[in-house]
């Protein structure tokens, strides 16, 4: 079954609901049959999958009609993202097309990589779709104001900034110097850097271009706020009306602490969580009267996720119990069945501008955790 | 009993999260209080108001201060107070204590009798700490002393921040003076032990200090890093690790391991034996969880005799109920804590010339269900170059390790406290000239054993206030 939609929609009064929760099944399945037509066709696919197939004993063309049948296949294993040829992943069908790598990680060894042509861009204009025009007014100047170089966040938003008509100014943070600064200990050294980058995001503020929307990172919105204040001033009076934010960890509370100390109700916060494979996750309007609780849902049929059972991956937990996030990344460009993430959550019910499953307090994988440096940028 | 729920205190004004920690029991595993944690912005933020609290605190005469602390010592120590969403009163406090650091309940109450001593005496401890300094000096930041000197002591952070440990309940008398000297306080409490904190600040402000004097930051170790960011005098408790990391930083003052030592010299050694109390009691005191306690007893000879006679005294002791008045040892409430422990103390083991001495009293690992135990360990090491030989855990262990005297002073590393038990005048200059030796006894006097009215680990005085050039030609200053 659908990671909960239709299962769910049994409890819900809205018969309206259940029959979208059942479309949207179904136009799931329906993507999953031709995203794996494409890509497991020897005149569109791409080596990987080809050869992946060749070894399988059973033809995924025939054997996947449904999301829950792309069980069948072994788990992903997010080392077959590492190093090159990067060309193994390019579907024959996008042959000619100019391509992009992105990466992810990469603080230590070969980072995992994954190509695109148009990808984040449909991501990002499909995202574009539930910004409120009132707080990211169309026409207006973005700030960038987080990690570039071969992450796809500079392009991508730069693209969202340009599909809504604006330009969009980049400040870059490198997050694998910073992660390296705190493995040294060096936090004079990052605090030294986190100045660099929020002197030049107040410069360009207050160079008059006219700038209202942002993307940044919860701990640069946070030294953002603090420097500004400390200069008399703060970021609605900086001229910023909207900020999309992402890249780490978003948790209620700081939720609240931005809407209620740093932005004031003036200025409207919409998280994100995201990632390189996945595309981008939208939440449900956060709300002092939910408690601040974040929730996200995935860009369904593009990519789905699904909270699963610690020990058993193809396993859904039951709603809201905790659980890994799995994810599948299903477009022309990328196949990803069953991508264990590196964080957990709690399931969450579909709701109606999302017909599917979500996933709410997310944080980085307990057993991860203990091991890895997040949160940093 | 009822579940507290305890709030962030933002100077004074109580702010409840939407994320809390769990303080639970560590025999049962049943919930006691629900902490709110702060984040990192809110401490950030909160920070334009620490001036506040030495403005609030400058305002009133530090002789009137005193007063509130002995008012303060008595509330703290006989009344209900008001804790979060409920009330506590001592016994609450020292069984909650218990509950949840897994020191005995007894060794609470006697740590509540501690901070009762040292804040209704206040005076005198002041008084010790700045070397008879008139303290109106502190406030107005110059003055004359009696000898007729100009002197001059400039406040060098309006606030102190403090990341408190979880596993020592001991240690908060050394932040007790903080407040009279007129600087405001920013604690962040160990996970496990918020008790001591907040009902500190309840007495305090009960007294009638001022609440914007006081802020409690409950979190996680990455609000401890901004406490020591945000804070230009800051008081840290860790590891070797923690250590390490501020070594140097002259805001920081880190209070890691001890490695406190007895040293027996080659004149008394052969008398060894009048000394057993004293070393059992170094080791064993506390639940040998102090930095104070001693994890090293060098002699030049006879230490394979002090080692049996150790491990007789102390091997047999066994875990007993925290509610147990006979309690001697604390449990590790963190779990695999205490088998972490005992698995590298058996590595050591593995070396030669290392001599488990308590292995014939039985089994040291202890494991429950929710917590672990590691019963006294005494070990005989041939000589210093053991691991095991200059190695401190937080439960009763000691190495007694072969040394020539003569080699002593260049083997035993850095030492908290070092009784130097000798009446060699040669020995007794060398132990004084030592750097690498904090707190000197000289005598049998057990390494455990505090006079409140010496500094600990640095001068707090030192730490908070600068003393500097000072010359005035104005008619009249504004202070």
């Amino acid at each position: 079954m659908n990671p909960g939609a239709v299962e769910h929609s049994t409890n819900m009064a809205d018969g309206d609901f259940s029959l979208k929760a059942q479309e949207a099944k179904a136009k799931l399945d329906a993507h999953v049959r031709e995203v794996v037509q494409w890509h497991f066709s020897p005149e569109t696919g791409c080596p990987f999958w080809l050869d992946f197939a060749s070894k399988l004993g059973w033809d995924p063309r025939r054997e996947i009609h449904s999301f829950e049948d792309l069980k069948k296949f072994p788990p992903f294993e997010d080392d077959w993202l590492r190093g090159g040829p990067l060309r193994r992943w390019l579907p024959k069908g996008l042959a000619g097309k100019p391509i992009y790598v992105f990466e992810t990680g990469g603080t230590t060894g070969v980072p995992k990589s994954r190509l695109a042509v148009e990808d984040f861009r449909i991501d990002y204009e499909m995202f574009s779709e539930t910004l409120p025009d009132a707080y990211f007014p169309k026409g207006a100047n973005w700030l960038m104001l987080g990690p570039s170089g071969p992450r796809r966040l500079r392009l991508a938003v730069e693209h969202l900034c340009q599909h809504r008509g604006g330009i969009c100014f980049c400040v870059d943070l490198d997050p694998r110097w910073v992660i390296k600064l705190i493995k040294q200990g060096n936090m004079d050294g990052l605090e030294k850097y986190k100045a660099h980058v929020i002197e030049q995001a107040i410069t360009i503020l207050g160079a008059g271009h006219d700038i209202r929307c942002m993307f940044t990172t919860p701990k640069l919105l946070e030294a953002l706020a603090e420097e500004l204040e400390k200069r008399g001033t703060n970021v609605k009076a900086a001229g910023i009306t909207g900020i999309f934010a992402g890249g780490t960890e978003f948790t209620p509370q700081y939720t609240r602490f931005a809407i209620e100390e740093l932005l004031g109700e003036c200025v409207y916060l919409t998280p994100t969580y995201g990632n390189t494979l996945m595309g981008l996750a939208c939440s449900k309007p956060v709300s002092a009267a939910d408690g601040y609780k974040i929730t996200y849902f995935a860009p369904q049929p593009r990519a789905v996720i699904e909270v699963v059972s610690f020990d058993d991956a193809d396993q859904l937990v039951g709603y809201g119990e905790t659980g890994r996030v799995r994810l599948t990344t299903l477009t022309r460009e990328t196949f990803i069945p069953g991508f264990l993430e590196r964080d957990e959550g709690e399931r969450e019910p579909p709701y109606e501008k999302y017909p599917w499953d979500g996933v709410s307090g997310v944080r980085p994988f307990r057993k991860i955790a203990a091991q890895t440096t997040v949160g940093v940028y | 009993m009822a579940v507290l729920n305890i709030p962030i205190l933002r100077w004074g004004q109580p702010y409840t999260s939407l994320e809390t920690d769990a303080v639970k029991h560590f025999l049962t595993g049943e919930t006691l209080a629900k902490v709110s944690q702060a984040n990192t912005g809110l401490l950030s933020r909160d920070m334009r108001l620490a001036p506040r609290a030495r403005q609030a605190l400058t305002a009133i005469p530090i002789a009137e201060i005193i007063g509130l602390m002995k008012k303060a010592a008595d509330l703290y120590f006989s009344a209900s107070l008001p804790l979060g969403d409920g009330e506590q009163s001592p016994d609450d406090f020292a069984r909650q204590q218990s509950a949840s650091t897994g020191l005995p309940e007894h060794m609470a109450k006697a740590n509540m009798k501690k901070n009762h001593f040292v804040l209704s005496n206040m005076d005198k401890i002041l008084d010790a700490l700045t070397r008879g300094l008139p303290l109106d000096i502190l406030t107005r930041g110059y003055g004359v002393e009696s000898r007729g000197v100009t002197v001059s002591y400039q406040a060098q952070a309006p606030v102190l921040g403090l990341v408190l440990p979880s596993n020592s309940p001991g240690v908060h008398t050394l932040w007790l003076p903080v407040i009279p000297m007129q600087i405001g306080l920013l604690l962040k409490p160990g996970p496990q032990e918020p008790w001591t904190p907040y009902r500190m600040a309840a007495a305090f402000l009960q007294a009638g200090v001022p609440k914007e004097a006081m802020a409690i930051y409950p979190g996680l170790g990455d609000l401890g890093a901004e406490v020591v960011r945000l804070s230009n005098r800051t008081m840290i408790f860790g590891g070797t690790a923690t250590v390490e990391r501020y070594r140097g930083d002259p805001r920081v003052q880190v209070h890691g391991p001890g490695f406190s030592k007895i040293l027996l010299g080659d004149d008394v050694v052969d008398e060894w034996e009048k000394y057993v109390n004293v070393m059992a009691d170094s080791v064993f005191l506390n639940s040998g969880r102090g930095c104070i306690n001693c994890s090293g007893i060098w002699a030049s000879r006879h230490t394979r005799e002090i080692a049996q006679a150790l491990a007789e005294r102390l091997g047999p002791v066994e875990p007993k109920p925290p509610e147990d008045p006979t309690a001697s040892l604390a449990a590790f409430t963190v779990p695999g804590a205490a088998k972490a422990i005992w698995s590298s103390i058996e590595a050591g083991l593995s070396q030669a010339g290392v001599e488990h001495m308590t292995a014939k009293f039985g089994a040291r690992l202890v494991e429950k269900e929710h917590c672990g135990y590691v019963r006294p360990v005494v070990i005989h090491c041939d000589s210093p170059e053991a691991t095991l030989a200059n190695t401190e855990f937080m439960f009763p262990f000691v190495s007694v390790v072969h040394c020539p005297q003569n080699e002593m002073l260049k083997r035993i590393g850095p030492t908290l406290v070092g009784s130097g038990i000798t009446n060699d005048p040669v020995f007794q200059r060398q132990l004084m000239d030592a750097t690498h030796i904090d707190r000197l006894n000289l005598g049998p006097v057990p390494t455990i054993q505090l006079d409140w009215l010496q500094p600990h680990e640095g001068n707090i005085v030192e730490f908070l206030y600068r003393p500097r050039a000072f010359q005035s030609k104005t008619e009249k200053l504004a202070l």
